[in-house]
């Protein structure tokens, strides 16, 4: 170790200039496209195949000669199941990558750590997930199913086969407070009563008392948004302790990160869900992107809810990309404010410009031997809970996240 | 009154549960006096050991009470070997160095198995009292706990092994001059330690939702159980391991499951703040 | 003396203005701008343990009651200044109260790190069960997991529009860890510093002198938690959202790597264990070939097996033993170093 000073420095510049190379070379005409999401750590159940539909979707239109000419180049950053992450990285996209889109975020939380950041630096954000509804922003598009597509139809449907009187468990975040809302006002438009609303972090998984509670409460239909891999206890303690025989259950979460195939059919069949998607669809669509996935992956067990829905996200983009002619934010904007519509494997997506939200499909599941079963379809339902309360035509400068009042 | 019934049960449960997440912890701190920060992980590999065995399609009464103590006790010893052996009588660094290895087996367990949450479902069914069903795998956690008591008590007190193992312990150059390996018996003391953390872990699995960061729920809790217990192995694990379960349950079924982790630790932290060295520096001396 | 110390004060504010200036031409500030703020995070702890030799597992309670001070008085007030300096008055008023519980009960090492380990729990629980409308404090949502997004963000003192962010916020963050490490040395010279040394060495001698330990501890404790509470002002500053996360585990489980990486008992080692190892991870997190706590666990392990001291008293053994030979193999060079001192 005799490096004298001269070579530090020359052998410093070097690596220097080395580690810039990345940023500098590059086509210059690529369409940036940012990815930000949990691929590891707790919420990865949903990031992974998220991940892999982004990549299938992106992969797909670069093979067909890309967009408008132009192939894509993806920049992807795997926040870790930290939500302060996501701040960080999301600087870095818009930053330091300066991309042209913004796909990603999986938890309410996230969303809400980066929106404004996105805002801020007027870059596209697509949030693809499941949500509690109520984000109104011009710079937003959000693909996911609200409360009034999903509740409004789970609820009637569990009350009506299990009883008025409905016990709400919760997760301890933004998107189960204000969902756990939405579920007690359709329980209370439905005639039933709400026995008591329970909130966990993300972090509890021991439910033993709870479900002694929940006994004590005597109720005749659980309704769960529970969240992420510690709250997957709650159904198998609920098993376990034979409750599943006795009451019903309908949940506004299980499912979308494949948790019918983690729980087995012996813990899980008979709950009740409402999602967009469902791997046993028959869609001529649904067949051929299952075999698409089967293709690039081995087989297509990992698909799930939000993959689909991050899929039709990216198309419902790449669309208003190639009727904008370009990736200007105005213009992609504008071009996605007609209404425009595309047929993913969960149908038909429709962008509703007042709201940036979509209109879709929503079908009734039940759990039945580690699959959704489909019981009844409901087409192309609006996003009524933020059209009432958001108009980005008439308020274009609007944002905020409108929680209901109840 | 059927209510009443769930609560005693579940708090016993609590309780149980409390002991066996620190026994593991208690044997190698009380014996060795090194503090095994990995001993969260040792017990999730524990719990994947039995899930892994019980998918191969083994006995899931074998999978939990053998397969995962042996796996987790073996991986203890290399442990031991490697790392601890180098640095018994320097407390801090033992405590570093276990942390290190405790990211270290999270990260290992999370390349083999995926960060991805995995379990088994209970072998037995719920039990029904009166209006109200309970987990009836609540009630071998309870059997298994206390068998698990009487047996490190029976070897400790009544086996020769136990003598020589505390003899060790107090005095190690007067075992060795006695003509005993103290370093034979330290490596022998964290296998047992070790194979009874899996054991936790394994006993435990079909409950949870089991993933490669599990283990950070369970450390803290039993950290805080042996050192609250104090220098007693038996009589201070199930003394504090009483009194956290009852302040948790209490709270826990007064308010909610947070208030109840709180008032957990709240209690440990007035706890120790009152009794410096533990329950059973105070009361219990002398005891094991 | 007193010139050489001006000297080497001058010296050093030198190198640091050079480095501050260098250091944004090879990497992105806003990469480096954590960095520093993970550096004066490591420093806090490396005061507390390396010098006083209080082993405290809750450093990271210090670190995100700063952030969520400022959070919440920045939402509630508007303007940056006023939260900054709370930011760093609660975090050492807290460390002051709780340190003043433990010395004043005599705990030794290892229980004095369960209850630091077990209040930064509690404050990681009860952080992220604060999702609820009912957790408000004046006008700030605590949010739970959530965490505070939206806050107002550091600004030119009297100015709230005038945002300090991107390039300057890194050279704000600079200076105030150049400023804070003058500070620490400081102190570390001062009577009261080496009589905390001498604590750390001897409790029993020191107290039979007549010092009252239990009192310097808690004022040592104290300042580490309020430069851990700068740390993380800045760190809200510069994430633009303070959560439950830098409360967790993990955060201060790093914290304490940074210290034994870098060096106990020194004062740069712990600066560069923290920004070296937060950079290493950022590049670690941008692969997935390797799982990044596999490394960080292996780095622990390895340092406290074969280099318990740490990289810098590694390094400076290394150089005065490579020095020392040349010294005896080149008389010549010889000459030429002492003229170099001499000049």
């Amino acid at each position: 170790m005799t490096m004298d000073r001269r070579q530090f420095l020359t052998a410093t510049a070097a690596i220097a200039g080395a580690s810039m190379l990345p940023f500098s070379v590059g086509a210059a005409d690529n369409i940036k496209f940012g990815s930000i999401m949990d691929t590891s750590g707790g919420f990865d159940a949903y990031g992974k195949p998220m991940d892999m539909a982004m990549r299938l979707a992106i992969d797909e239109i670069n093979a067909n000669g890309g967009l408008n000419g132009s192939q894509i180049d993806i920049n992807a950053y795997d926040t870790q199941s930290d939500m302060a992450l996501y701040t960080q990285y999301a600087q870095q996209l818009t930053r330091q990558d300066e991309v042209d889109v913004v796909h990603g975020g999986i938890l309410s939380a996230s969303r809400e750590a980066i929106r404004q950041i996105m805002r801020k630096s007027k870059t596209l954000y697509f949030y693809n997930v499941l949500y509690e509804g109520g984000v109104c922003d011009r710079n937003i598009f959000i693909n996911g199913v609200t409360p009034a597509q999903q509740v409004e139809v789970l609820i009637p449907y569990a009350m009506k086969k299990a009883g008025k009187k409905v016990y709400v468990l919760a997760a301890d975040y933004n998107y189960g407070q204000i969902t756990a809302k939405w579920i007690e006002k359709y329980i209370a438009d439905n005639g039933g009563e709400t026995v008591a609303v329970d909130f966990f972090p993300l972090d509890v998984s021991d439910f033993g008392s709870t479900i002694a509670k929940i006994q004590a409460a005597d109720p005749d239909l659980i309704v769960a948004s529970l969240v992420g891999g510690a709250h997957l206890s709650f159904f198998r303690q609920w098993a376990a302790a034979g409750m599943n025989k006795k009451i019903p259950m309908a949940s506004t979460t299980l499912g979308v990160g494949n948790e019918h195939k983690v729980l087995t059919a012996e813990e899980g069949d008979g709950i009740m869900v409402a999602y967009n998607y469902s791997q046993e669809l028959e869609t001529p669509e649904n067949i051929a992107f299952k075999k698409k996935w089967a293709d690039a992956y081995g087989d297509a067990n990992s698909i799930h809810e939000i993959a689909v829905s991050h899929y039709q996200g990216i198309l419902t983009w790449a669309e208003g990309v190639r009727q904008a002619g370009s990736t200007n934010r105005d213009d992609v904007l504008s071009a996605l404010e007609t209404g425009i519509s595309i047929t993913g494997p969960g149908g038909v997506v429709t962008v509703d410009p007042k709201t940036h939200h979509a209109v879709l499909d929503v079908h009734i599941m039940e759990f039945e031997g580690q699959k959704m079963k489909v019981i009844e379809t409901f087409t192309q339902r609006q996003p009524i809970d933020t059209q009432a309360v958001c108009d980005l035509a008439a308020n274009p400068d609007d944002n905020t996240q409108y929680e209901i009042k109840f | 009154m059927d209510l009443a019934a769930v609560i005693v049960v579940e708090t016993v449960y609590v309780i149980a549960s409390l002991v066996l997440i620190s026994a593991g912890l208690a044997i190698v701190f009380g014996m060795m006096k090194v503090i095994n920060l990995a001993h969260g992980e040792f017990m999730m590999m524990g719990g994947y050991a039995a899930i892994t065995a019980v998918n191969l399609g083994i006995n899931i009464y074998v999978a939990i009470l053998v397969i995962a103590p042996l796996v987790v006790g073996v991986i203890g010893l290399i442990v031991e070997r490697l790392v601890i052996r180098h640095l018994y009588g320097r407390l801090v660094d033992t405590m570093l160095a276990t942390w290190g290895l405790s990211l270290f087996f999270v990260g290992i367990v999370t390349m083999i198995f995926g960060n991805t949450t995995t379990g088994i479902s209970t072998p037995i069914a719920g039990i029904t009292v009166g209006n109200y069903q309970i987990n009836g795998y609540n009630f071998f956690i309870i059997v298994v706990t206390i068998l698990l008591v009487l047996a490190i008590y029976l070897v400790l007190k009544s086996t020769r092994l136990g003598l020589i193992a505390r003899g060790t312990m107090q005095r190690s150059d007067m075992a060795s001059a006695l003509g005993y390996s103290p370093d034979r018996i330290y490596m022998a003391t964290f296998f047992v330690g070790s194979a009874v953390s899996g054991l936790a872990g394994a006993v435990l699995a079909p409950l949870v939702g089991l993933g490669p960061s599990s283990g950070g729920a369970y450390i803290a809790k039993a950290f805080i159980t042996v050192i609250a217990g104090g220098p007693s192995v038996i009589a201070g694990l199930i003394s504090s391991g009483t009194v956290f379960g009852i302040v948790n349950q209490f709270f826990t079924f007064a308010m909610s499951p947070v208030i109840g982790e709180v008032a957990l630790l709240v209690c440990a932290v007035i706890l120790l703040r009152l009794l410096p060295q533990g329950i059973t520096a105070r009361f219990f001396k002398g005891k094991m | 003396m007193r010139e050489i110390t001006l000297q080497r004060f001058t010296l050093s504010i030198i190198i640091a203005a050079a480095l501050m200036l260098f250091l944004p031409v090879i990497m992105n500030t806003f990469v480096l701008t954590p960095l520093l703020i993970y550096g004066m995070l490591g420093m806090s702890l490396g005061l507390i343990w390396g010098f006083g030799g209080i082993l405290c597992f809750g450093q990271a309670a210090f670190f995100g009651l700063g952030a969520y001070a400022y959070a919440i008085s920045a939402i509630n007030i508007g303007e940056s200044t006023i939260p900054m300096l709370i930011a760093v008055m609660v975090p050492a008023i807290f460390a002051a109260v709780l340190g003043a519980m433990m010395f004043y009960g005599r705990l030794g090492d290892v229980y004095l790190g369960v209850i630091t380990l077990v209040v930064t729990l509690i404050f990681f629980k009860f952080m992220n069960s604060t999702a609820g409308p009912d957790y408000v404090i004046g006008t700030a949502r605590l949010g739970g997991f959530n965490g505070i997004p939206g806050f107002q963000t550091l600004n030119i003192p009297g100015l709230p529009d005038d945002y300090i962010y991107g390039d300057s916020l890194y050279y704000v963050t600079f200076v105030l860890l150049v400023v804070a490490y003058w500070l620490v040395n400081w102190l570390l010279q001062s009577p009261f510093g080496r009589v905390a040394v001498a604590i750390r060495e001897n409790e029993q001698r020191v107290s039979l002198m007549g010092y009252d330990i239990r009192a310097r501890k808690t004022i040592l404790f104290a300042i580490g938690g309020a430069i851990a509470g700068l740390a993380g002002a800045l760190f809200a500053n510069w994430a633009e959202i303070v959560t439950p996360g830098l409360f967790s585990l993990s955060q201060t489980a790093e914290i304490i790597i940074w210290c034994i990486v870098g060096g106990l008992g020194t004062r740069l080692g712990p600066i560069l264990g923290a920004a070296g190892l937060a950079y290493l991870k950022f590049l670690l997190g941008q692969q997935a070939f390797i799982d990044n706590t596999i490394i960080m666990g292996l780095i622990l392990v390895l340092f406290v097996l074969f280099l318990p001291k740490g990289l810098i008293p590694a390094i400076e053994s290394v150089w005065k033993l490579s020095v020392g030979k040349r010294r005896r193999c080149h008389p010549s060079r010889r000459r030429k170093g002492r003229a170099i001192t001499n000049g």
